[in-house]
């Protein structure tokens, strides 16, 4: 019993600890960007790296998503007799929900994992070491910059979903289904508010810091040897995942 | 000077330094040996503030770098420099962006400047025409030499060497410590050397250190070490399968 009670008592020490280095992590990356963001040029490769090349993988996912909701909008929609409501049953879908949180992750199993992957073959390679015995701040080089450009690609590639998606929700539902094509897109102009679209971009911008901020910390505090490495990548994917679902519900009641 | 008083750390159960004490003269070099596993890397990360003891102090110039803030810390690392056991050279660059960037980031070079400074840096460990090649293009001995010229670049008073030549081939070994000697004579810099090479390593140093259970045995001139009579430090240089290193005493 008190064999328990100590496993208990360490696992919630190891959590806490755990709990408190993210956050200084986060604090210290936050005061990193003010401070010192880094140079232009490393911001911009790493917004080509995090942005640039996720655009197909977004773009592949944002019209499929678009076409199911298509599908299944229309469905649920013909049974009301409001087929014509499929534009804004779309739209609404995507650009307050699916848009931020399926790009979101789409970034996560993209990007995420390799920022974990990169920082973590930097860290038991000793060039993290390295870039300190120089004096010079890691965070300026390594963090800050993927910060900034998760922060920046986000919301970008969250319109982009959006859009894309309401036009493969149009495809299914005005060119295969046979919904009024005035009907698609009036309706979904006079349903969708700028405050939808708002909170879509505030949503997908702290999505943003959390696939940076949980793919960093995974990397720059890795194990030992390619083992240490493959870890971090996991946990970064999963810890990412489960944060966005879980701060998108927050989010939502708050935003709502 | 570095000085490291009562260090004590351990990584979980494992205690690696158990109540060290160093002294490390400037600009000489010291050597620290030891069997694979007694914590000398552990030892020169504390010199440089990569560790933090979990008992005693480090004492750089007659200053403690313990509790330091991190520009306080970077202030202090400007006078180090330190080459890494697999050179830590930054993967994504090519050789020559390698030895740019400290210059870049720490220096209001002219591009032309740092050119040249690259360029004779390169040239006085022995290489050339390997500008725009990777670290993974370059073979073991010439990323340890990459990794020198690197350290030397920004003309550090102190330089670290992480076991700069395990796994080479005995040629390039001897040219890296021959490196090590001519640099550190022409520079004047103060060297600590964690390397197994024994007996080369006796032709580098100035000073020899014996690291065992996280202690200093043994301090002395190569010649002293040499001719110890602990039977430890005598059973390390002489490479013998029977001693107290085996079998646990001491």
């Amino acid at each position: 019993m008190t064999g328990l009670v100590q496993a208990i008592g360490r696992q919630g020490l190891s959590f806490t600890l755990e709990l408190g280095r993210m956050g200084n992590f986060l604090l210290h990356a936050c005061y990193s960007m003010v401070r010192q963001p880094g140079r232009l040029l490393h911001i911009l490769k790493q917004i080509r790296f995090i942005g640039a090349k996720s655009l197909f993988v977004i773009v592949l996912t944002a019209g499929f998503t678009g076409m199911v909701l298509g599908l299944q909008g229309y469905y649920t929609l013909a049974k009301f007799g409001s087929e014509g409501m499929l534009g804004t049953a779309v739209a609404l879908s995507l650009i307050r929900e699916l848009g931020p949180v399926l790009s979101a992750l789409m970034v996560t199993g993209r990007a995420g994992s390799a920022i974990a992957a990169e920082i973590g073959i930097m860290r038991i390679s000793e060039q993290i070491d390295a870039l300190e015995t120089m004096a010079l701040d890691p965070y300026k080089y390594l963090i800050t910059p993927k910060f900034i450009a998760a922060m920046i690609s986000m919301p970008l590639l969250c319109a982009i979903f959006d859009v894309v998606g309401i036009y493969g929700g149009w495809l299914v539902g005005v060119k295969l289904l046979g919904v009024n094509p005035g009907a698609y897109f009036t309706e979904m102009y006079r349903s969708v508010e700028w405050k939808d679209v708002w909170s879509g971009m505030v949503k997908s911008y702290s999505f943003g810091i959390i696939i940076a901020w949980v793919g960093c910390y995974k990397g720059y505090y890795a194990g030992h040897g390619a083992e240490g490495v493959s870890k971090a990548t996991t946990e970064s994917v999963v810890l990412t995942s489960v944060l966005i679902l879980v701060w998108d519900y927050f989010l939502t009641s708050i935003l709502l | 000077m570095i000085e490291l008083r009562d260090l004590h750390k351990a990584f979980g159960s494992q205690i690696v330094l158990n109540g060290l004490n160093l002294r490390i003269p400037a600009g000489q070099t010291t050597a620290v040996i030891g069997p694979s596993g007694e914590g000398k890397s552990v030892l020169l990360k504390h010199m440089i503030g990569l560790l933090t003891p979990d008992q005693g102090d480090v004492l750089v110039d007659g200053s403690s770098i313990l509790g330091l803030r991190r520009s306080q810390l970077n202030q202090v690392r400007e006078k180090f420099a330190m080459v890494f056991q697999n050179a830590a050279l930054f993967d994504s660059m090519t050789v020559y962006e390698n030895m740019a960037f400290p210059l870049e980031e720490k220096t209001s070079l002219s591009r032309d400047e740092i050119n040249a400074r690259v360029d004779t840096a390169l040239r006085e460990v022995g290489l050339k025409e390997i500008n725009r090649k990777f670290p993974d293009e370059l073979s073991g001995g010439m990323k340890k030499r990459v990794g020198l010229a690197r350290a030397l670049l920004l003309e550090p008073q102190i330089v670290l060497f992480d076991e700069p030549t395990t796994g080479l081939d005995p040629v390039i070994r001897r040219s890296i410590h021959q490196l090590i000697k001519e640099t550190q004579a022409k520079f004047g810099f103060t060297a600590v050397i964690v390397s197994h090479d024994i007996p080369d390593i006796f032709d580098v140093a100035h000073q020899v250190a014996m690291l065992y259970r996280g202690e200093i045995l043994q301090f002395g001139t190569p010649d002293e070490i040499q001719h110890s009579n602990h039977p430890v430090v005598r059973q390390f240089i002489s490479g013998s399968l029977d001693g107290p290193i085996n079998s646990g005493a001491a």
